[in-house]
């Protein structure tokens, strides 16, 4: 039910961003979702990409370290209070979410968020119990 | 097994006795026949009779590596030339090489320290050794080879290079012994399993490995890969050659200095204060039986500790502990030194991994300011910024604890240090002072 994301470490320099896109870019890999956290010394580049392997290796033969990790993708009504219905609903458990950011691409009438939670198991289970609709690998990519 | 019972086991008081009546006799000698000793001797005001005990030692001036450049090539020399039968130097790698010379009974006792040294590494007669040392103007393989031969184990002169002739001789001659720098074995090890021979198939028990600074970890590996027990050999040519300390097989744990030829001192680098046992500080060494090329405290720019504990062995002469590094690296960040391997060290502790670091220090107003740059890899990295601070945290929190010194550490890319010829530069010192 998880999805893999990548994750680059990167030093808090001008330019460094297109420096990855421009990897990626080369290396004929889409980027479907993005998001940066950063420090006032570093920031880490999350990313969900069409194919985890070419861009992992393309930003490795680079020097760059990477990372991969499993999050969740989940659909999100597009509407007011469509993530926050969803939120309350992990409100009451011990499940926190470490982060989180949008999917580019609609599902119809619903937005798709990559969840980060410290324990993705507990809270695929919470979600789908109460009728939101996690998204596969396979039906990320289709979409 | 034990060389010279006499004397390497011989009981602390009788030792000191020996050592003083021999260091009085160097000084005397120094003072007479070498001219940098005999004005720098005068200049601190001391003559040879003031040395009446061990620890007047401390009241002579150090000699440093400049000062036997500065007297190159023959100045330092304590006899005439008639007298010299051998001549070594540094590679001079590091500047203007150093000449060092020695007369018939200088290599005699070379020999017998040498022999010493490869009986507490595991040799004895009927041994084969495979002496994988250069032979030439540097100290390693001359020195193994004559020690060999007084001990009368047989020793095949392979010297260093064309490694793949090297393995052959290896399976064909059946040496029991290898003596070579620890990074050249591991390379050995590397061709052997190229060309399809193993070291499971070879006959060899011991290695003595020195020349170069090694870590308990490349032990590890060397005695891993090579399949040997294997034992560290400590030697400068300044103060000899290979043969000034020994790692026994019992207790791999320090080298024995051979203290009735050498008087070992640790010192603070930057007071040049004399520091007790357990210390870590620059080694420093006064020769006291050489005659060709002796040497008054002279900095060896290692840093060790010295340890006089009894040893399992039986030989009752102190031991230094492995060389964590070099003096000239040393930083003092507000008022501590701090030495990049002890940096190194905390480093591995904290996460397992020898990750590339860089030591930079400014000066902002009045306080130093130390940060340690320390290059990400995969087991460092998480995908959680907190992770990230957390780490940059707990290395600095065992920096403090086990250092004194606080010190900001800065996570950065693979490769964002700077290094020359493969090596990365340790240290970026941007104070004016």
């Amino acid at each position: 039910m998880q999805v893999e994301q990548i994750s680059v470490f990167l030093e808090n320099k001008s330019g460094r961003l297109s420096e990855v896109t421009g990897i990626l870019a080369e290396a004929g890999v889409n980027i479907q979702a993005l998001a940066l956290a950063d420090t006032s010394d570093f920031g880490v580049l999350r990313l969900i990409v069409d194919d985890n392997e070419k861009a992992a290796n393309a930003l490795k033969d680079n020097g760059l370290t990477v990372g991969r990790t499993e999050v969740v993708a989940v659909e999100v009504e597009d509407r007011p209070g469509g993530l926050h219905r969803l939120l309350e609903i992990l409100k009451d458990t011990d499940i926190n979410v470490e982060y989180m950011y949008a999917y580019v691409h609609h599902t119809g009438k619903h937005a798709v968020m990559i969840f980060r939670f410290d324990n993705s198991e507990a809270a695929i289970k919470v979600l789908t119990a109460n009728g939101v609709s996690i998204i596969t690998r396979e039906r990320l990519y289709a979409i | 097994m034990i060389y010279n019972m006499e004397y390497e086991t011989m009981p602390r008081e009788a030792l000191e006795a020996i050592q003083l009546r021999r260091l009085q006799a160097t000084v005397e000698r120094v003072y007479a026949n070498v001219a940098f000793y005999r004005e720098k001797f005068k200049e601190a005001g001391i003559s040879p009779t003031d040395i009446r005990t061990l620890d007047d030692l401390r009241r002579l001036p150090y000699t440093t590596k400049q000062d036997l450049r500065d007297n190159y090539p023959y100045g330092m020399f304590a006899v005439p030339m008639d007298h010299v039968v051998r001549i070594h130097a540094s590679s001079g790698t590091t500047g203007q090489p150093t000449v060092v010379g020695y007369t018939a009974r200088d290599i005699q006792t070379w020999a017998q320290l040498m022999a010493r040294a490869l009986m507490a590494g595991g040799a004895n007669r009927g041994d084969i050794i495979h002496n994988a040392y250069g032979y030439g103007l540097f100290t390693g393989g001359l020195g193994v080879h004559y020690g060999a031969e007084l001990l009368g184990v047989s020793v095949i002169p392979v010297s260093g290079g064309n490694t793949r002739r090297q393995v052959m001789i290896m399976k064909d001659f059946g040496p029991t012994i290898i003596t070579a720098t620890p990074s050249y074995s591991l390379h050995l090890a590397e061709v052997c399993e190229e060309m399809g021979v193993s070291f499971k198939d070879l006959k060899f028990k011991f290695g003595i490995f020195g020349a170069e600074p090694w870590s308990e970890t490349m032990r590890g590996e060397i005695e891993r890969k090579l399949n040997l027990t294997a034992v560290d050999i400590y030697g400068l040519s300044e103060v000899m050659g290979p043969g000034v300390a020994i790692e026994c097989k019992e207790a791999k744990n320090g080298l024995h200095i051979f203290e009735d030829h050498f008087i070992p001192e640790i010192v603070d680098p930057a007071t040049l204060e004399p520091l007790p046992y357990g210390s870590v500080g620059e080694l420093v060494f006064t020769t006291i039986t050489k005659e060709a090329f002796p040497v008054v405290r002279y900095r060896t720019r290692d840093i060790c500790s010295l340890n006089p504990e009894p040893c399992i062995c039986g030989r009752t002469h102190l031991r230094m502990s492995r060389v964590t590094g070099r003096s000239d690296d040393m930083l003092i960040i507000r008022g501590v030194n701090v030495f990049p391997s002890q940096i190194e060290s905390v480093l591995i502790d904290t996460e397992g991994v020898t990750p590339h670091y860089q030591l930079v220090v400014d000066r902002e107003g009045a306080l130093d300011v130390l940060t340690v740059k320390v290059e990400i890899g995969e087991q460092l990295f998480s995908d959680e910024v907190k992770k990230l601070q957390a780490t940059e945290k707990r290395i600095s929190k065992n920096i403090k604890e086990l250092l004194g010194v606080t010190a900001k550490v800065r996570l950065v890319e693979p490769k964002a240090i700077a290094r020359s010829e493969g090596k990365a530069q340790r240290v970026v010192d941007n104070r004016k002072l």
